[in-house]
């Protein structure tokens, strides 16, 4: 049989310009912002942590970890890492998540919603927010988890 | 940057040579096939031509066939058209129809009537002795796959149909997937459609031997034997004869070949990686599997950002954030069934393309595992 019959419409197609998604989440999904580049980087990152917080479950679909030093003359946030299991959407807001909280205080922080992030976005498909945006609550367990260190003897 | 489809059993691009026939209907046929003039006995002709070469791959008579709107319809027309029929009974399917089945069985739930859901084996595979074991004195069709559009398990299709005509009841099979393998199975019904056979979108036939009885789902000008009203979208079933009769000759021990190339590959070139489906009675074309660890949206976007087009049954690619119902029957783990891929195959795939695909596909996995805080196991798989 010769190529030609072989021939279908439309083939080969080149690279199209639709995206799921808008501008802000494509930038953060394939360019993620504060992450590990390696697992010796992880374990070493785990020890200096000031704090690391994680929520949701794989059977979900969702796990979000953050990690934050902070600066103890002002108690803002100086630095802040994160991994994520989970869609676009849920690496997308998690990455935006970390470049936010930069400078601000742990109370501050504390206050940053799943609009919040959101917004910073460009917005999400409805359906999403409720499962994919838990950046906020891993954020706060890791201030927790710093605040409860702190508090130790 | 060229893009390589290996969304195939989502629905094919269509066939040049289906188009060619399909444009000259479009340039130079218009009258209707029921009108008693010459123009319109022409048309009808093209329509009973084609009926015949469909009828005679499936070896049936050409009254046999009935054109609808695709698979879905079919479906509808098949189930519905038989318990309307019949005003009340028993209805015997599988956990892994597609939803154009199961959501009119659900439906039909709601009518009255008692459906049962047949389990399938971790590989997808109906046993005919619980079909078997099900059926009742009231069973009053039996609708089963030819193989699963997700995982490419193909059902031992023949027993299913020699138990469904011993007990002397209705047996349907939604044959979407399945218009390149052996359609001579002695089902009662058959559903096939146009658009996953490098045919044209929206045809679909449904096969109806010749003493099954069914109410319509479309009352009107009696068309397709009173079964479908509706003027016959001819440049469509042309073009859906065509593409049958082109699929039947189509050459499945290539595709095998380059599927098992690809499922062996993946599986050598990047750990914790499982195929989801049976090893030999599958689909020619499918390779569905679970990359643990990651997420599929993740990765299906992150190949179609390489040009790679895949699909996923992870819960956050579906309108309704639920997991695939398939790989739930066949017992895999939701952990894990968000991690899966669909790479389905076609005529124009090369074993080029497929090394490309798993060099890309190494990296993001790669990636994404990097940015996992989870790390599933092998045990972790399956429930």
């Amino acid at each position: 049989m010769s190529k030609d019959n072989y021939d279908v419409v439309g083939y080969p197609a080149q690279k199209g310009k639709c995206w799921l998604y808008s501008d802000k989440v494509k930038e953060h999904f394939f360019n993620p912002k504060n992450i590990f580049k390696s697992d010796q980087e992880l374990e070493d990152y785990k020890k200096n942590a000031d704090g690391i917080g994680q929520v949701g479950s794989p059977a979900c679909g969702d796990v979000m970890e953050m990690f934050i030093k902070v600066n103890k003359k002002d108690n803002t946030i100086k630095e802040c890492r994160w991994r994520t299991f989970g869609c676009a959407s849920a690496l997308a807001s998690t990455s935006i998540l970390s470049e936010m909280v930069i400078g601000k205080t742990l109370a501050e922080a504390k206050k940053i919603t799943p609009q919040d992030i959101v917004k910073e976005l460009g917005g999400l498909p409805a359906r999403k927010i409720h499962c994919s945006v838990l950046g906020d609550q891993a954020l706060r367990k890791a201030i927790e988890d710093y605040e409860a260190k702190k508090n130790e003897p | 940057m060229k893009i390589i489809y290996l969304d195939h059993a989502a629905t094919t691009p269509l066939d040049s040579r289906v188009k060619k026939e399909m444009d000259l209907i479009m340039e130079n046929i218009y009258a209707n096939p029921s009108a008693l003039h010459q123009l319109g006995l022409e048309a009808k002709e093209i329509l009973n031509n084609s009926r015949s070469k469909i009828a005679k791959i499936l070896n049936c008579h050409p009254e046999e066939i009935i054109f609808t709107s695709g698979g879905t319809e079919s479906i509808n027309l098949a189930i519905k058209g038989i318990a309307q029929n019949k005003k009340s009974g028993h209805i015997i399917t599988s956990k892994i129809e597609h939803p154009a089945v199961l959501e009119t069985c659900k439906f039909l739930e709601k009518n009255g009537f008692n459906v049962t859901y047949l389990d399938v084996n971790q590989n997808g595979l109906v046993n005919p002795k619980d079909l078997e074991q099900a059926i009742t004195k009231n069973t009053i069709l039996i609708s089963i796959m030819y193989a699963n559009n997700e995982i490419g398990t193909i059902q031992p299709i023949k027993e299913i149909s020699k138990i469904a005509n011993k007990h002397k009841i209705p047996f349907h099979t939604d044959a979407c997937q399945t218009g390149f393998l052996d359609l001579n199975i002695n089902a009662d019904l058959i559903t096939l459609n146009g658009s996953k056979i490098y045919g044209p979108k929206g045809i679909g036939i449904l096969y109806k031997k010749k003493d099954i009885k069914l109410e319509p789902l479309m009352h009107g000008g009696g068309q397709e034997f009173h079964l479908r009203s509706g003027t016959e979208n001819l440049t469509n079933i042309v073009g859906f004869a065509k593409a049958l009769e082109l699929a039947q000759k189509e050459n499945n021990e290539k595709l095998i070949k380059l599927r098992d190339y690809f499922i062996e590959k993946v599986k050598k070139e990047i750990p914790r990686t499982f195929l989801n489906g049976h090893k030999n009675k599958r689909l020619p074309n499918n390779a569905n599997i679970s990359f643990l660890d990651v997420e599929g949206e993740s990765i299906l976007l992150y190949l179609d950002h390489k040009g790679i087009l895949v699909s996923t049954g992870s819960a956050c690619s579906s309108e309704k954030l639920e997991v695939s119902h398939v790989l739930d029957a066949i017992g895999i783990k939701h952990d894990a069934a968000h991690g899966s891929i669909r790479f389905s195959l076609g005529k124009s795939t090369t074993k080029e393309d497929l090394d490309h695909v798993v060099k890309e596909l190494k990296g993001i996995i790669q990636s994404l595992r990097m940015l996992s805080p989870i790390h599933l196991n092998k045990e972790d798989l399956r429930k």
